[in-house]
């Protein structure tokens, strides 16, 4: 095979987007994990994992950057090896808001959590897991599930507007409980963002198979534009 | 005008087009070296032929000036047109077609005579005999070719004893003083060193908005650097050159349509 040497390293690239991938799954969810049971060791655990996600991170860039140097890619090649800088940069923006997670559970120190959460650890579950299967379609270059993955944004939106709405019933019930309930607006927030940045990823999963470079919208997107313009 | 195209065609653009090629086939001898090429190349935009060796390129570029002509066995159907009119028909001026359509070869091979002489050859032919005349395109055409600044206190030591990038330029001075509608480079740079070849490339930037350019490479970056077009061709079943691929220089090399482009400018063919 013509070019073994940089077959072998863009797959290693590949490979490393997914190990990235799962460090990012882990700080999503264990950061959660630990606000839920309020374990500030194991936030600031969080915090170290997050290091280590930036860390490899720049290493990736860097190993990307050398290969676009040295080997001149075109066509396919340079459209995967452009995407996974974008890619690695959301995965690391995803990490960032399980950091953020982390940060609130450690800010709020001996405060109760205002309510037992239910739908923070729905959101982190969901948004894990249309990033594991955006992760593998990347992988397989399956344009079809990445067309599909962001649909189920809408669900997200919707658990995250339920939070909202029965945060605010708390507030409007006792105003004191703003700061607590400012602390989960926060944390969902962050979720609602991470299946954000997913949506990203499957852009570019589709750009790097057919080259088509284009904004996915989700149905809420869809309904808004037909919201504005009915004809 | 009717065009045939059996290839991936994405150029859709509305900037003019000066050189139309029909159908073009060329033999040498029994063997079909091109077979039945369409081609449009734009006017002023730098259109870069690319391909693996063998595949015909070389052919292709000669044929727009009828060098191929020079060949005993070589005979050619189909149309060229420039400006309209076929350079392969009957009673055309071959002399004024390659005078122009201007040459620039592999080797730089400037003539065994003085640097201002090689400039002032074609003009000589051409009936310009009175000295002020003959300075002015002199210094015009190295101007153009970027040379004049290195070479102006030296324009009577012989062309051969300047650099081999410099000889190249003087070569593309020579090719401008006839005052060329379209100049050929065939790997023009590919016998130069790394900084040398960076001047030609920028150079052609700068000759391309007063000339056509069309240049046979190998080096893809090279073609990917300079070109606005870029047509891919390959052999094939009958060892016949095609092109299975042309369009805009950008595209071809980060979404080409065909599969054997991909494979070729992403270095998978073998």
């Amino acid at each position: 095979m013509l070019r073994k040497t940089f077959e072998h390293e863009i797959q290693q690239v590949k490979d490393d987007v997914l190990i990235l991938g799962s460090m990012v799954e882990q700080e999503i969810l264990v950061s959660v994990e630990t606000l839920k049971k309020r374990d500030i060791e194991g936030s600031r655990q969080i915090l170290e994992l997050d290091k280590k996600i930036n860390a490899k991170r720049f290493e990736m860039e860097n190993q990307v950057m050398i290969l676009i140097a040295t080997q001149q890619p075109m066509a396919h090649d340079l459209r995967l090896l452009a995407s996974i800088l974008e890619i690695i940069s959301e995965l690391e923006r995803m990490g960032d808001y399980g950091k953020g997670i982390a940060n609130i559970n450690i800010r709020m120190g001996d405060q109760p959590l205002l309510k037992p959460l239910i739908d923070i650890p729905r959101m982190a579950q969901r948004g894990a897991d249309m990033l594991h299967r955006a992760l593998t379609a990347f992988i397989n270059e399956d344009v079809e599930t990445a067309r599909a993955i962001p649909q189920e944004d809408d669900e997200i939106d919707g658990l995250y507007n339920q939070i909202y709405r029965e945060l605010m019933v708390f507030v409007i019930q006792d105003p004191k409980t703003i700061e607590r309930a400012n602390w989960l607006l926060w944390a969902a927030h962050n979720l609602e963002r991470v299946a954000d940045r997913v949506t990203n990823i499957c852009e570019r999963t589709i750009f790097i198979a057919t080259g088509e470079l284009k904004e996915i919208d989700s149905s809420d997107d869809e309904q808004r534009k037909l919201n504005q313009n009915p004809d | 005008m009717h065009i045939l195209t059996n290839y991936q065609h994405h150029t859709n653009d509305n900037s003019p087009i000066n050189i139309d090629i029909v159908n073009l086939s060329v033999y040498y001898g029994k063997f079909r070296a091109l077979a039945e090429i369409n081609l449009q190349v734009h006017e002023k935009q730098i259109t870069a032929i690319i391909g693996p060796s063998g595949c015909g390129k070389s052919t292709l570029l000669r044929s727009f000036n009828r060098m191929n002509d020079l060949t005993p066995s070589a005979h050619t159907e189909g149309e060229i047109r420039l400006d309209g009119q076929d350079i392969n028909a009957t009673g055309i001026d071959v002399v004024d077609i390659r005078r122009r359509i201007g040459m620039v070869f592999q080797r730089p091979n400037p003539f065994p005579k003085s640097i201002y002489d090689n400039v002032a050859y074609g003009p000589r032919l051409y009936g310009v005999h009175r000295r002020s005349d003959l300075d002015g395109i002199v210094e015009n055409s190295l101007r153009q070719a970027a040379l004049w600044d290195e070479i102006k206190d030296k324009l009577h030591q012989s062309g051969l004893s300047i650099s081999g990038g410099q000889q190249q330029r003087l070569c593309i001075a020579r090719a401008l003083a006839v005052e060329p509608d379209v100049i050929l480079m065939d790997e023009p740079a590919s016998a130069l060193d790394p900084i040398s070849t960076l001047r030609i490339e920028e150079l052609m930037h700068d000759l391309v908005k007063n000339y056509t350019i069309i240049i046979v490479t190998h080096n893809m970056q090279q073609a990917a650097r300079v070109s606005d077009y870029t047509a891919m061709m390959m052999i094939d079943e009958q060892r016949a050159g095609n092109i299975i691929e042309y369009g805009k220089t950008d595209v071809i090399f980060t979404n080409p349509k065909d599969k054997r482009t991909e494979d070729y400018v992403t270095g998978r063919f073998g």
